[in-house]
């Protein structure tokens, strides 16, 4: 995991070192408004999970630190970069999508609905990006590709297509080819909510496993188990806002705000 | 197919009584619909066989003439030349069509629009009569007199080319939506994914989205495939020097234009049938992995599927 710390640093760094900093982040569909001012960081090493109820934006402002989505306003800084615009003098311009693509490549993601790449093994899945966009020699990617699925409990499933694995087989293997881009940054968007009971510890097993190695997370979850325990912060969202936060086991053990006590006396 | 299959079904099912005779359903109407299928069938053969103008003799005399087999290898020609215009150009004009740019989208609408939406014979006819819209084709900068390209129209758009021309820009029309089909049908979290990993959009396009909808878009496109074959007939009006082309040609001359149709008309099944052949299998191969094994329709129900579009 080293390799992954010691990138190069390029350009301008915040000045506070955050890995991910958003300042009154806002996003609307249409007419609706799904994230009314998000302010949150997450320093690098750190893990951080967002939750909270469906509808309160957790997914889409993962999606907003990536830019699948676009923000409305706010600004929203990664690794020092501010996500989707360059700020010349007073104004903001609009990243080249070859530039956007480069920043993505630094930031892992991992889905709820695994989107491996159906028509591709579990080894191509995991080489097919660092050979097209990092242009990694092939064997060098698959040496790399079957260090990583060793490491997510998958060695010598690489020829398996994604349809012979399980739900829980299927998402370890979406972890690794995240990995496989040495992200400096890793998304989980409820990594483990479409899958079986019985298969979710597994999935949580490397996802702590990368936690230990300094990886620096985010993580949309509904499982409290997972943040208590490895979680360096919790943010409660509800409703577009970031309602509270702090380290687990105060915000899940003595929540202050009124809102995270309902949730959480549900879920609990 | 599946008569046979609920037959074994019963067998089956009756077996399993060992204790009791089981006398399974009879379907009189199914034999009674049977025998008068044959009857009509028997009667309307032996009546094309009875009937002298039909020439069988004169059939089998002309079947594989060599005026008849360059027919047949020009209709090859134009379908699998215009098969493959109308592929990539259907590729690019679906991508066009999905694309973020109002002004590639709206042209590849436009295109759409005007080659789907007139008589293909039409379009046929006017690339054969290019001439006379335009004596000399010229390339050069527009509103000048500076030419890198003067030829004259008849010189360079022959029948066999306006045939080619016309059957591949319409068949681009057909094979975009096709294609846009298949690509619409790719799940969108396909897309997150490829975008996520820093892959562009292009490449997404390429090695992720296209790949998966092949699937989708095999089956229609072999579709597109028998009908284009067919539709090389067509050029006949212009002289495209395919195979009804050259039965009319001959037939024009020696009035035996019942068997010389007759010759057409075989060559055109043979060759769709190859083609069903090879449908079928193609969709097997694209099939692979998806959708429980065995529900793929038969052989023998493709190949009359296919005949049926004939």
């Amino acid at each position: 995991m080293a390799t992954m710390m010691d990138h190069e640093r390029d350009g301008a760094q915040a000045p506070d070192e955050a890995m991910v900093r958003a300042t009154g982040v806002r996003k609307s569909f249409g007419g609706t408004e799904v994230l009314k001012g998000i302010d949150l960081h997450v320093r690098p090493g750190e893990v951080s999970c967002l939750l909270g109820p469906s509808g309160s934006g957790k997914s889409t402002f993962l999606r907003c630190i990536n830019h699948l989505e676009t923000i409305d306003g706010g600004r929203l800084h990664v690794d020092g970069h501010l996500v989707g615009y360059r700020q010349r003098g007073d104004k903001l311009h609009e990243l080249k999508a070859s530039e956007v693509a480069a920043r993505r490549r630094e930031i892992g993601m991992v889905f709820q609905r695994f989107n491996l790449f159906p028509h591709l093994t579990a080894l191509q899945n995991i080489t097919h990006a660092p050979c097209l966009v990092r242009r990694v020699r092939k064997e060098q990617a698959r040496a790399e590709a079957e260090v990583l699925l060793e490491r997510v409990g998958l060695g010598g499933r690489g020829g398996a297509y994604p349809a012979q694995l399980s739900g829980g087989q299927q998402q370890r293997v979406a972890i690794a080819r995240a990995l496989a881009m040495k992200p400096r940054l890793m998304l989980f968007d409820e990594p483990t909510s479409a899958l079986d009971p019985e298969l979710v510890g597994e999935v949580l097993d490397v996802m702590k496993d990368l936690a230990r190695d300094g990886m620096t997370m985010v993580v949309v979850t509904h499982e409290m188990g997972f943040a208590r325990e490895v979680a360096d912060s919790v943010w409660f969202m509800d409703d577009g806002i970031v309602v509270e936060h702090g380290e687990p086991a105060q915000v899940l053990g003595s929540p202050v705000h009124e809102r995270t006590k309902a949730f959480l006396s549900k879920v609990l | 197919m599946t008569t046979t299959d609920s037959t074994q079904g019963d067998r089956a099912l009756a077996t399993r009584h060992d204790d009791i005779e089981v006398v399974p359903l009879r379907h009189w109407g199914r034999w009674a619909a049977a025998a008068v299928v044959a009857l009509l069938a028997a009667s309307l053969m032996a009546s094309l066989a009875r009937n002298p103008n039909l020439e069988w003799g004169t059939v089998g005399d002309y079947l594989f003439r060599d005026f008849v087999l360059r027919g047949v290898g020009v209709t090859i020609m134009l379908t699998v030349v215009a098969m493959l215009i109308g592929t990539v150009g259907g590729v690019v004009v679906a991508v066009m069509r999905l694309s973020a740019n109002p002004v590639l989208r709206a042209v590849a609408s436009l295109y759409v629009w005007f080659f789907r939406g007139t008589p293909l014979l039409v379009q046929i006819i006017f690339w054969g009569f290019l001439a006379a819209l335009y004596q000399r084709i010229q390339l050069g900068i527009p509103f000048t007199d500076l030419h890198v390209i003067d030829v004259s129209t008849n010189a360079v758009v022959g029948p066999v080319v306006a045939a080619i021309l016309a059957l591949g820009l319409n068949e681009i029309a057909y094979a975009a939506e096709v294609v846009r089909g298949g690509i619409l049908a790719v799940d969108r979290g396909q897309d997150d994914a490829s975008l996520a990993l820093g892959l562009t959009k292009s490449q997404a396009m390429r090695t992720i989205t296209l790949p998966q909808a092949m699937r989708v878009i095999v089956p229609p496109m072999g579709n597109e495939t028998i009908t284009m074959l067919k539709s090389t007939a067509l050029v006949a009006v212009i002289g495209g020097k395919d195979l009804l082309t050259a039965v009319q040609t001959v037939y024009s001359q020696n009035f035996k234009v019942m068997p010389l149709l007759v010759v057409a008309a075989l060559w055109y099944l043979a060759l769709v049938s190859v083609l069903s052949v090879g449908q079928y299998f193609l969709e097997r191969r694209f099939g692979r992995g998806h959708g429980p094994g065995g529900s793929q329709p038969g052989l023998a129900q493709r190949w009359l599927a296919g005949r049926k579009g004939a």
